[in-house]
C-alpha cells in the first residue's frame, strides 16, 4: 500500500506547517500552499513501480523508482540552494554573521548549488525524455523568515540540513541502482557535515552537533524519513505545485 | 613484512631518543606512513601469523553480513579509542567551556551504541556471524601517544571519523538487497559524518574535506584516509565549474573500498 501525497491549497495553520515550526523553532506566517496528505491509497494495482517523472493530471509528479528518488532529491537540493543563495546575498550578510559563520554559510551555498546543478545535469542526461520528465525550476517563498536575523537563518539552515539528512537516509532503500545509491551516499554525508556545523554554530559548547534530539540515544542512529514525511516540511517554502504519488 | 615487526624495527632505530613532543610525534607518524607505504605489506598473508605477528583483519565479503561485520570491526576500533581517551583524562575538561569533553563523551556514547546495535544485527555474540573485537594498539608500537598528547588524540579522532564516513559509504552497494540493513547503515553513516565535521572543526578545519587534503596538523600517515577525496567529476558532471575544485570536491564525500579501510585499520591492530 502506498501513500499518496497531494498538493492542495491549505490554511496557513495547517499541520505540516506546525511540524516545520517544531523543527526549526521559527515563526513562519504564510506561504501559498503546501504539500500535504499521505492518505492511504488502495489502488496500488494501477500504480506502476517505475512511473517516470512528468505531468499527471496537470501537475508534475516526481514519479517512482530511481528517477523518482533522484527527482525528489533534485527538488530538495533546489530548495537548499535557493535558501543559501538568498542568505549569502542578503544585504546584511556581512554584518549579521561572524567571519566563521560567513565561511560556513558560503561553503554551504556553494555545495548546495553544486548539488542542485548536478541533479539537473544527471537527470537531463539519464531521463528518456528530459524535456517533459525533468522537474522544472521550482519557486520558493519564505514567508516572514527574516534573512537579517542570525537566529532565524541558522535555525532554518539547521532544519533544512537535518531534513536533508533524514530524507536521503530514508530514500536510500528506494534506490535500485548501485551507482545512484553511491551518489546519494556521497551527498548525504556532506549534508550531515553541514547539519553538525550549523548546530555547532548555534550552540557551540555542547553536544548538539549530533544531539540527542536527532541521534537516537539507544541505537546511535540518525533520523531517516520517507518522502511523504519530508515533502510537507519542504513544502512550507516551495510554492510550485508538484506531487509525489508514487513515493512512499 | 609484518606491521608489528616493522614498527618494532622502526622503534629500535628511531624512537629510543624521542622527546615525545607533539611535533616529533607527528613527524614520526609521518615517517612510519612513508615506510609502511614503501614496505607494501601483504596484509592477506597475516592470516598465517603466529603470536609474534599482528593479527591483521582481512577484507570481509561483499555481502550484507560481510558489510555488518566490517562495520562492527570499525566501530570496535572507534569505541575503544574514545573509551580509552575518556579514561585517560587526555581530553581537557574545562577548555572551550567544556566543549571538547562534551563532544567526545557524545561521540563515545554513539560508538558504544553502534557496537551494540551491530552485534545485535549480526544475531548476538553467540551467532556464527559474530566477529570478536581485535586487539588494538593506538600508539602503533609506541610511535605516538594519543592518550597523553591531546593534539595526537584529536588528529587520530579526525582520521577515524573521516575513515568511518568513507568506509560506510563503500559498503552501501553490499547492502542494496537488504533495505532495512541499508537504512540502518545509512543512519550510522550520517552520524559518523556529524562526528567528523565536529572533530574537524574542533581542530580548526572546515567540517568538510577540500580536495584530497588531510588538513593542517594531520600526520602524513593519515593521507591514505584522504586519497581520492578530490574527485570533481560526478556522473560526468564537473562539480568544479561553478565555484572551483575545492568547493566541488567538498560537496561530495568519496567511498573507500573494503581493502583500503582494512589496510588503514590494520595499522592499529596487533
Amino acid at each position: 500500500m502506498k501513500n499518496e501525497v497531494k498538493i492542495h491549497e491549505v490554511d496557513p495553520a495547517q499541520n505540516s506547517r506546525r511540524s516545520f515550526l517544531k523543527l526549526s523553532g521559527l515563526t513562519l506566517v504564510t506561504t501559498g500552499l503546501v504539500l500535504a496528505g499521505c492518505s492511504d491509497n488502495d489502488n496500488d494495482n494501477d500504480m506502476p513501480d517505475n512511473s517516470l517523472p512528468g505531468i499527471r493530471n496537470g501537475v508534475f509528479d516526481l514519479g517512482s523508482g530511481d528517477f523518482g528518488v533522484l527527482t525528489y532529491a533534485y527538488a530538495l537540493e533546489q530548495l537548499e540552494a535557493d535558501f543559501y543563495t538568498k542568505v549569502v546575498n542578503s544585504s546584511s550578510f556581512n554584518t549579521v554573521f561572524s567571519s566563521v559563520e560567513r565561511e560556513v554559510l558560503t561553503d554551504l551555498y556553494h555545495h548546495e548549488v553544486v548539488h542542485r546543478d548536478f541533479f539537473k545535469a544527471a537527470l537531463t542526461g539519464a531521463l528518456p525524455n528530459p524535456s517533459t520528465q525533468l522537474l522544472p525550476a521550482l519557486a520558493f517563498n519564505y514567508g516572514s523568515l527574516n534573512f537579517n536575523s542570525r537566529t532565524e537563518v541558522l535555525a532554518t539552515a539547521k532544519a533544512l540540513e537535518d531534513t536533508g539528512v533524514a530524507a536521503y537516509n530514508g530514500a536510500g532503500k528506494l534506490i535500485k541502482t548501485a551507482d545512484y545509491l553511491l551518489l546519494a551516499g556521497k551527498i548525504v554525508s556532506v549534508e550531515a557535515r553541514h547539519a553538525a556545523a550549523i548546530r555547532s554554530l548555534i550552540n557551540p559548547n555542547s553536544k548538539d552537533f549530533a544531539g540527542d534530539d536527532i541521534v537516537n540515544m539507544s541505537t546511535g542512529l540518525d533520523d531517516a524519513k520517507d518522502p511523504s514525511k519530508i515533502l510537507p516540511i519542504a513544502a512550507n517554502f516551495i510554492t510550485t505545485k508538484f506531487t509525489a504519488q508514487y513515493l512512499p | 613484512m609484518n606491521i608489528l615487526k616493522f614498527i618494532e624495527s622502526f622503534t629500535d632505530d628511531n624512537l629510543i631518543n624521542s622527546t615525545g613532543s607533539r611535533r616529533d610525534s607527528f613527524a614520526q607518524f609521518g615517517n612510519i606512513g612513508k615506510n609502511i607505504a614503501l614496505a607494501s605489506i601483504p596484509f592477506g598473508l597475516s592470516a598465517l601469523s603466529n603470536k609474534a605477528f599482528a593479527k591483521d583483519i582481512t577484507a570481509t565479503p561483499a555481502t550484507p553480513i560481510g558489510a555488518l561485520q566490517f562495520a562492527l570491526t570499525l566501530e570496535y576500533l572507534e569505541n575503544e579509542f574514545y573509551a580509552m581517551a575518556l579514561d585517560s583524562g587526555v581530553i581537557p575538561a574545562s577548555e572551550n567551556g567544556g566543549r571538547d569533553l562534551k563532544v567526545f563523551q557524545q561521540i563515545a556514547d554513539h560508538e558504544a551504541d553502534h557496537v551494540k546495535f551491530l552485534i545485535a544485527g549480526l544475531g548476538g555474540t553467540m551467532s556464527a556471524n559474530f566477529v570478536p573485537k581485535p586487539t588494538f594498539d593506538f600508539t602503533v608500537g609506541g610511535a605516538f601517544d594519543p592518550f597523553n598528547d591531546y593534539p595526537t588524540f584529536l588528529a587520530l579522532a579526525q582520521a577515524f571519523e573521516d575513515t568511518g564516513v568513507r568506509a560506510y559509504k563503500g559498503q552501501a552497494a553490499n547492502l542494496i538487497t537488504t533495505p532495512d540493513l541499508l537504512t540502518a547503515a545509512l543512519q550510522i553513516h550520517s552520524v559518523e559524518a556529524r562526528h567528523a565535521s565536529e572533530v574537524r572543526r574542533l581542530r580548526g578545519l572546515k567540517g568538510w574535506i577540500s580536495n584530497a587534503e588531510r588538513g593542517a596538523g594531520m600526520p602524513a600517515a593519515t593521507q591514505a584516509v584522504y586519497d581520492g577525496e578530490g574527485v570533481t567529476i560526478q556522473a560526468g558532471f564537473n562539480t568544479a565549474s561553478a565555484f572551483g575544485a575545492a568547493a566541488g570536491s567538498e560537496a561530495y564525500d568519496e567511498p573507500l573500498t573494503t581493502q583500503q579501510v582494512v589496510d588503514i585499520a590494520n595499522i592499529f591492530i596487533v
